[in-house]
């Protein structure tokens, strides 16, 4: 399966896939990757280290933020792969860059077709965009 | 696609105006490309979002801008800091935390940014002129700042919107285009009662609606009635800002682009309308508060003021309590625009009297202000009672501010239903 390179990078991890958009501010706690609403998806699951799959974000524009001290203290996901591309987002990983934190890449894949991929298989992302699934 | 760079952007990346403007020009470019913008344009005003703290990264970035040599190139605003520093003890940080809080919102300052400390800053004087372009960040100032005014900003992020403010661009995309502002979604509320079209609460439920009914498209909003002012518009947009992504929306008749329905849909058919219903608004007033919470549960605390409260809200909660004393504290979240006039005129003194606890520059939401210990807080704000679980561990209750002034006063919830029935 082959995704849009947003910002383009390779990366390897177990997929944790959301069925609904996540707020990364009030949504993730940026100092260990938690999923924190309990009114939203998977409380209480992390981020970290996971190719992260959703179909779009919402609300805050702090995201970005979030996203940022994720990557600083190398909690963020491993990868992004994202249905509606969001810019806020993308953002805390270009500032990240900027920063010299280690980056990662953000994927466009619509939610269809992310379903090819199962919640917790392990995929290999390469910097093509190509998304193969390893186990 | 990459976006054309201008020879003056060239001049910048090349390191013209300094490191900090390059690096700010080199964001700005690069979001550009991310969402598919052709070019960069002009911006004449930001809002910074960025100087709230998260973590450490936050305050190295600002720093680096500043030792950098960054200064603003136009008229920026700071939304709310993590600290109220007319305050120091509201917030219960401990002291690295503090100091690294501070040292962000110092660093801000450093880089010409006027100290407003307001999530409400278009009540503070900040108000572009309709269609001008400008940079601004945090939900409800851009869905304000969009449907109110009629200035044009995309949703930008943290960091994008202090970059913009050092380099003078933002990406020609999104919310700058005029194609892009118009509605697609027609709401109908005329078919709701009289009586709920006439009450204030009525705003942040519809908000919290549209949020969730829309998510990112625009929709115009007819049948409205009573007085649509700013306060009712801002409560609207600030909870349909977080439930969604509603960067912009409609009222017909009342906001600037919106005169008719015509204009408001840019001459074209709708896609969809939208009949709403006294039904779907209880479904999202019950999302407002949390699941377990008891008709009559004992309250711990009332927190009003996302977005900031203004003068008129005070006046509204000052007349509501009536010189009575609250058994459960009443924090009321508002910036220094309002302040002064509160104290001008002897209000402060006569509010806190009756139990109201004033927190400025931040808000209770987004730093730890409220006791840890847990429990209810009552809001009449959607965009409160939207972040107060997961960022507060409280439970939430949503009501009017009538509501949540009987209840402050009787300690429990008092929530009149029969509007909503």
């Amino acid at each position: 399966m082959k995704a849009e390179p947003v910002i383009a990078g390779i990366a390897r991890g177990r997929v944790l896939r959301l069925d609904e958009p996540v707020s990364f501010w009030g949504g993730v706690d940026p100092a260990s990757g938690a999923l924190t609403d309990p009114r939203g998806a998977r409380p209480g699951e992390t981020i970290a280290g996971r190719v992260l799959m959703l179909p779009s974000t919402r609300g805050s524009s702090s995201s970005s933020a979030v996203m940022l001290e994720l990557l600083a203290r190398g909690r963020a996901p491993a990868a992004v792969v994202i249905g509606t591309i969001d810019a806020i987002l993308g953002l805390g990983i270009i500032v990240g860059r900027e920063m010299g934190y280690p980056t990662i890449p953000l994927l466009r894949l619509a939610p269809q077709a992310q379903a090819a991929f199962a919640d917790g298989a392990v995929v290999a992302i390469a910097a093509d965009g190509t998304i193969a699934i390893e186990a | 696609m990459t976006p054309i760079l201008s020879a003056g952007d060239r001049a910048v990346l090349a390191g013209r105006d300094g490191p900090a403007a390059a690096m700010a020009l080199r964001i700005v470019a690069e979001t550009a490309r991310m969402m598919g913008a052709p070019r960069l344009i002009d911006i004449a005003s930001v809002h910074v979002d960025g100087c709230l703290y998260h973590g450490d990264s936050g305050t190295a970035f600002v720093e680096r801008l500043v030792a950098d040599g960054g200064r603003v190139k136009v008229p920026t605003t700071l939304n709310v800091g993590a600290l109220d520093l007319m305050h120091p003890d509201r917030v219960n940080f401990d002291p690295a935390r503090r100091a690294m809080a501070r040292r962000m919102m110092d660093a801000y300052a450093a880089l010409g940014c006027a100290p407003t400390w307001t999530c409400a800053p278009y009540q503070a004087g900040h108000r572009p002129a309709r269609g001008s372009d400008v940079a601004w960040g945090e939900s409800n100032a851009i869905v304000f700042c969009n449907s109110v005014l009629g200035a044009r900003t995309d949703r930008y992020g943290d960091f994008l919107d202090i970059a913009a403010a050092l380099c003078g661009r933002a990406p020609y995309g999104g919310l700058h285009r005029p194609e892009n502002r118009v509605a697609t979604v027609l709401v109908d509320a005329s078919a709701l009662s009289p009586a709920l079209r006439a009450e204030a609460a009525l705003y942040p439920v519809l908000g919290a609606w549209l949020g969730r009914t829309v998510g990112t498209a625009i929709a115009a909003i007819e049948g409205l009635s009573g007085p649509i002012d700013e306060d009712r518009l801002k409560a609207l947009g600030a909870a349909a800002a977080s439930s969604g992504a509603v960067g912009l929306f409609h009222v017909v008749g009342v906001t600037p682009e919106a005169p008719d329905r015509a204009a408001a849909f840019g001459g074209n058919p709708p896609r969809e309308i939208i009949a709403l219903t006294g039904a779907m608004l209880r479904d999202a007033r019950a999302g407002l508060s949390s699941a377990a919470v008891r008709g009559d549960a004992a309250i711990d605390a009332v927190a009003v003021g996302s977005p900031h409260f203004s003068l008129d809200e005070f006046a509204a909660l000052d007349r509501l309590l009536d010189g009575r004393v609250a058994r459960a504290p009443i924090y009321a979240c508002t910036g220094r625009h309002v302040v002064d006039r509160l104290e001008a005129d002897g209000r402060r003194a006569a509010l806190e009297a009756c139990g109201v606890i004033l927190v400025v520059d931040t808000c209770v939401v987004v730093a730890p202000i409220l006791p840890a210990r847990g429990g209810l807080l009552m809001t009449n704000s959607g965009k409160f009672a939207h972040y107060t679980p997961a960022n507060t561990g409280y439970d939430v209750a949503y009501g009017s501010l009538a509501d949540c002034v009987a209840s402050a006063l009787a300690g429990r919830l008092v929530r009149d239903e029969s509007l909503w029935s």
